[in-house]
């Protein structure tokens, strides 16, 4: 009975679902789905050429570098971009001392209380206060940027696909919107107040070309020449720390756990078959296998 | 337990050669249940000192008060590390009513110049945290009972602290806790 | 325990003396995975999954207590409350990740351990039990890992609350009423997070419930066997300890490795990049997909494009991934071939391996992809062989599949040889199932 009732059922779905299979075969040949000017031109985040330094199994932070993107994050990005999750004393790790973190901190307005009459007011930092955010909120940040909000860069480099590479390609990817793009695709032709970069989603970002190479600032002594190519990958490597700030740490303690579990593991091998040895014929485990 | 296990089964198990073997089998279980084990005690770390203060909390671990507009005979409350924190201003009286009492007579005897910074005896910086059980002691605030020794009064069992924050009466064992702090100038305190 | 040669426990000294008269624990354990269990003595390592599962259980209890001492389930401060944990809590990264990886550790040890069961039919009769009680374990799992999915309240969290409850807006006429019941409001918000909270930290211990009823109810007719032959005597058995402590925990090592590589080296290798953007009601994410574990169900949803009859799409679609799971439950009804193994039982092994088991990875593949015309007419292919296969092949081919030879027994499978056996080393008919 129990069969008979299953069969139905199988038999139902089965031809419900053949029913949408032959629905959708009819319209994807009557009217196949048009390509699309973002599934033609664009591209996949490859990086920088040799990657980055914190990359790879043992890496560890380049701080000088970490230091040159919070830099660059300072003078260029923070004038649109929050970074608020991350505090003024987290660049303690990255190696400004007590004293340099405190300068840093002070050197960034965030908002504060007035103490004598309770009025909200702008406060100079100090190292437990967190970044400041550039708008007062997301209407406001609307309203400056084109109906565009720029995103917080705290997470920027978990909350994109290969987001590393995807932030270091955005930034050096900017080019002239290729004229057989608009010739195919008219309506993808890139709007007033957005750029053209085929590693956007939608290949038109609202945002102008950041790094311009000169006239930014430069970067300390013993620092290299601050290049779109350089300034990029620091400013990259930057919000890859303020992402994973226990990314060193963490494969550090992998590595211990791992050598100690792989140790354990063959312990753990030799003493189960010494303790399968007792059973007669052998291990019966092994046996069943090689039976298959 | 693997080991304990072969003990108990020393009896029903089939097959065991004597000898060297036995001694070399029974170190690899041995070996294999304390590395076991010792994974076992490593992970404890990580669960318990999760528990500890995390990183926002100890940052938070200094606080800076204004004493510019604070008249003799005023208090005011402060927090520091979540918890109150009194800055005092004491008049003539006051300091002479802390110097006059003899050390012999106090529990836990400071006098009023170990208690403060010297240049600022007046300014008496205390945690606003009974020594006996945890309350928050009257007296900061304006009009609040001062208690039978003009200093403070604790409300829930009674201690009654002097004008330098020393236990003079009630369950309180100690004088309330003078936290580290230094003038920055002589309005500023850095507390912490 | 049902088998007169299983070892008896015996007090050594006063305490457990003392605890045996007061309070016999120590037996329970003994006789539950101590040496007092007879196991049969050919189990594969696809045995070792059970022991996994039991302990990824209490990993993720252990991992989700200590993360909820820090976590804050408000719509306000739940993203934030996460990333403190990140990067203030001590240890905290690694109890995130932990947790986060050891629920999908869990998924891949679960369905190693439902498709054993699959292939060697351990669901039928004398352990229909022991199967509709897993197929309970599985669905709480499900409901766990989902409400476990939203705390983080990133895009993901929030999308996945929203098209999940969504599902229940398909029933006919309540539909509607029963959404905004489960969600406390219109869309998922502060009701619907703390509801998710509680219930995310209650029912894993309604899991460990329902799976100490699973081992009590194994415990009756004791562990099938990769021959799919009952137990018949004392040779066919081992004691569980020390044999199966040795080989549970040589097991246990061998995933903690992979385990802990995800977890130190690719934390967020199955996770969505999505999730660490916080959610936002206004936005909805490019392709929202759940976990990895639910891909294959979440395909079998999106292949209902076409309204059958009176029956809308949408409502179709509900019904189909929730009968592609509760089919499970009929399984030892439908399944009647007297053969538990796959080993015997060439029809059935070539339907497992060249049917089922694709069309599962093919599934999966589809539901975590971008919705494409490809995707959806495969999803809608593999969909209907799923069905067919559980719900028609199945009875079918245990009506017209011959078995190949078995063993007489156990031991006869593990040695080649039993002195017990009448008809020879290598017997031509089936033993049939206990009835």
């Amino acid at each position: 009975m129990i069969r008979i009732f299953g069969i139905l059922t199988g038999l139902l779905f089965t031809v419900a679902v053949l029913w949408s299979f032959i629905v959708d075969t009819g319209a994807a040949i009557s009217e196949p789905a048009p390509e699309t000017a973002e599934e033609k031109y664009h591209l996949y985040p490859k990086g920088p050429e040799g990657g980055f330094a914190h990359e790879g199994l043992f890496a560890k932070w380049d701080t000088a570098q970490l230091q040159r993107g919070y830099q660059v994050y300072k003078e260029v990005c923070s004038a649109c971009h929050s970074l608020r999750l991350v505090a003024f004393r987290n660049l303690g790790e990255i190696g400004y001392d007590e004293g340099q973190v405190k300068a840093e901190a002070a050197s960034w307005q965030v908002p504060g209380v007035d103490p004598n009459t309770g009025e909200a007011t702008m406060v100079e930092g100090s190292p437990t206060d967190y970044f400041p955010k550039p708008y007062a909120n997301d209407i406001a940040a609307r309203a400056a940027n084109n109906n565009a909000i720029p995103p917080d860069l705290s997470l920027i480099t978990k909350a994109r696909h290969d987001g590393t590479n995807y932030v270091y390609d955005l930034l050096t990817g900017y080019r002239e919107q290729p004229a057989e793009l608009v010739e195919e695709f008219p309506e993808a032709k890139t709007a007033e107040g957005q750029y053209y970069n085929p590693f956007f989603h939608s290949l038109n970002i609202s945002m102008a070309p950041p790094l311009t190479g000169t006239g930014q600032g430069t970067y300390g002594e013993g620092n290299p020449e601050p290049t779109i190519e350089q300034m990029a990958e620091d400013v990259t490597a930057f919000p890859a720390w303020t992402a994973e700030p226990a990314l060193v740490k963490r494969r550090q303690a992998g590595w211990a756990f791992l050598l100690f579990l792989v140790f354990a593991t063959v312990l753990a091998y030799f003493s189960k078959k010494q303790v399968w040895a007792r059973a007669k014929g052998g291990d019966v485990g092994e046996a069943s296998v090689k039976e298959d | 337990m693997a080991d304990q296990a072969i003990a108990d089964n020393e009896g029903a198990a089939a097959v065991v050669t004597e000898g060297d073997g036995v001694r070399r089998r029974d170190f690899i279980n041995i070996a294999a249940v304390s590395a076991a084990g010792i994974g076992g005690l490593a992970v404890v770390i990580p669960l318990v000192s999760q528990m500890s203060a995390s990183k926002d909390v100890l940052a938070e671990s200094t606080t800076e008060v204004d004493i510019s507009s604070l008249q003799p005979g005023q208090a005011i409350k402060a927090v520091f590390r979540k918890q109150p924190v009194f800055v005092r201003s004491l008049t003539e009286a006051e300091i002479a009513a802390a110097e006059s009492v003899s050390l012999n007579a106090l529990r836990d005897p400071e006098t009023l110049a170990e208690r403060t910074v010297e240049g600022h005896t007046n300014i008496l910086v205390t945690m606003g945290v009974c020594t006996h059980l945890g309350c928050v002691p009257l007296g900061a605030g304006d009009g609040e009972n001062r208690g039978e020794f003009g200093g403070y009064f604790c409300p829930c069992h009674g201690s009654q602290f002097d004008t330098a924050g020393r236990i003079r009466k009630g369950p309180a064992p100690t004088n309330l806790e003078v936290p580290e702090y230094a003038f920055q100038s002589d309005t500023l305190i850095r507390i912490g | 325990m049902s088998f007169p040669w299983a070892q008896q426990y015996e007090p050594k000294n006063g305490l457990t003396k003392f605890l045996d008269e007061k309070l016999p624990l120590p037996r329970l354990v003994y006789n539950a995975v101590g040496a007092g269990y007879p196991v049969p003595r050919n189990l594969s390592y696809f045995w070792n999954f059970g022991v996994l599962a039991g302990f990824c259980l209490v990993l993720q209890i252990v991992t989700g207590v200590v993360l909820a001492m820090h976590y804050a389930p408000n719509t306000l401060v739940a993203f934030d409350s996460t990333e403190h944990i990140m990067r203030n809590v001590n240890w905290g990264w690694l109890m995130r990740y932990a947790h986060a990886n050891g629920a999908s550790a869990f998924f891949v040890v679960v369905y190693i351990h439902i498709f054993r069961g699959l292939y060697y039919s351990s669901y039928k009769a004398p352990r229909e039990m022991i199967w509709l009680l897993g197929v309970v374990i599985f669905l709480l799992m499900m409901a766990t890992a989902f409400m476990g999915y939203v705390l983080p309240w990133g895009q993901m969290s929030y999308w996945g609350a929203k098209v999940i409850t969504g599902l229940f807006g398909a029933i006919p006429l309540v539909g509607e009423g029963i959404q905004n019941w489960l969600l406390g409001g219109f869309a998922p918000d502060n009701a619907a997070l703390n509801r998710f909270f509680s219930l995310h930290f209650l029912l894993p211990f309604v899991i460990a419930g329902v799976v100490i009823l699973h081992i009590w109810a194994l415990h009756i007719p004791g562990s099938s066997n990769p021959t799919g032959v009952e137990v018949k005597k004392e040779s066919d058995t081992l004691p569980f300890h020390p044999y199966y402590t040795a080989k549970d925990g040589f097991g246990l090592g061998v995933f903690l490795i992979i385990y802990f590589a995800f977890v130190f080296f690719m934390p967020n290798a199955l996770g969505h990049p999505d999730n660490y953007i916080p959610a936002n009601p206004l936005s909805t994410p490019a392709n929202i997909v759940p976990e990895w574990y639910f891909w294959p169900f979440y395909a079998i949803l999106r292949a209902f494009t076409a309204d059958f009859f009176f029956v809308p799409a949408k409502l179709m679609g509900v019904l189909a991934m929730f009968a592609s799971i509760l089919v499970w439950f009929f399984l030892p009804w439908l399944d009647k071939s007297p053969v538990r193994s796959g080993h015997y039982r060439p029809l059935f092994r070539k339907f497992f391996w060249f049917g089922l088991i694709p069309a599962i990875v093919v599934l999966g593949y589809c539901g975590g992809a971008h919705l494409s015309t490809t995707t959806i007419l495969l999803s809608q292919i593999f969909t209907a062989y799923y069905f067919l296969h559980f719900l028609v092949i199945l009875p079918i081919i245990s009506l017209i599949e011959r078995p190949e030879p078995m063993p007489y027994s156990i031991t006869e499978a593990v040695l080649g040889h039993d002195p017990d056996s009448k008809l020879g080393p290598k017997p031509t008919t089936a033993s049939p199932a206990k009835a």
